[in-house]
């Protein structure tokens, strides 16, 4: 087996502006080492919806990605709020985003939905109080 | 279409600097404000048609390789924003026209997905 590479960035939650800063170095990084562009999209949408999450719901947190030549591992961890119905969180529209958010075009409830939509498998783990941590696998075969 | 056609439709202001990249194709359009929706339903490489105005625009059109972002009702990028969107090769045009009509004069013109 070949060995991962693993890269660790930590997501300010401080400044809404900069939210998407990880995502960005991380398609970077996809592109040069030659991974599909379809591939390199999803992974890049996926943990931009994250990161975005992370920012608006929990001050941030850390965001690690794993690659070997057959799948990209995106682990997104935070110490927010938690999410108390995780099912329900999964539906397209619910949203417990405050209204500042939805008028910079987040919060719409679509970014777990759209992480789910863009990855091969998703995992999500919280427990309210403590934190969330939600992993994605995407297949590059 | 390319993306100088489409500023010329548009009577589009072209805020970017590099004008080789006014050359580009474009074959599909999104318009929406809601960058949530961006990123559920615009196909790659199409061209977004926005009226909000933030960084998170240009992140979102960068994730999905759009090559040219139209700000309506006359919104002008600040230059944070418009660094942000040279440092990633997209396009920044402003036009005066409301959404539902940029809509309508691209559709028209053949910009039909």
């Amino acid at each position: 087996m070949e060995e991962l590479l693993h890269y660790h960035f930590d997501v300010d939650g401080a400044n809404f502006a900069s939210a998407g800063e990880a995502s960005v170095q991380v398609k970077r990084l996809l592109r040069q080492m030659g991974f599909s562009p379809d591939l390199i999209r999803r992974v890049s949408i996926a943990m931009y919806e994250g990161e975005i999450n992370m920012v608006i719901h929990a001050n941030g947190g850390d965001a690690d990605i794993y690659m070997d030549p057959e799948q990209i591992r995106v682990v997104l961890k935070d110490h927010g709020p938690g999410i108390k119905d995780i099912a329900l969180a999964m539906q397209e529209g619910y949203s417990t985003a405050p209204d500042n958010i939805r008028s910079l075009g987040f919060g719409a409830g679509m970014g777990l939905p759209n992480m789910k939509r863009y990855s091969d498998d998703m995992t999500v783990e919280s427990t309210v109080g403590v934190g969330t941590t939600i992993t994605l696998v995407f297949r590059s075969v | 279409m390319t993306i100088r056609e489409i500023a010329g439709l548009l009577n589009a202001a072209v805020c970017s600097t590099d004008a080789s990249l006014l050359n580009k194709e474009v074959e599909a359009a999104f318009g929406s404000d809601m960058m949530s929706d961006v990123l559920a339903y615009a196909d790659e490489g199409s061209l977004l048609i926005s009226g909000l105005l933030n960084p998170q625009v240009i992140r979102t059109a960068h994730m999905l390789d759009m090559p040219c972002i139209v700000f309506v009702r006359g919104k002008v990028p600040t230059k944070e924003i418009l660094t942000l969107a040279e440092e990633n090769h997209i396009v920044v045009l402003s036009t005066p026209l409301r959404m539902y009509a940029t809509c309508g004069i691209l559709y028209t013109a053949g910009l039909d997905r």
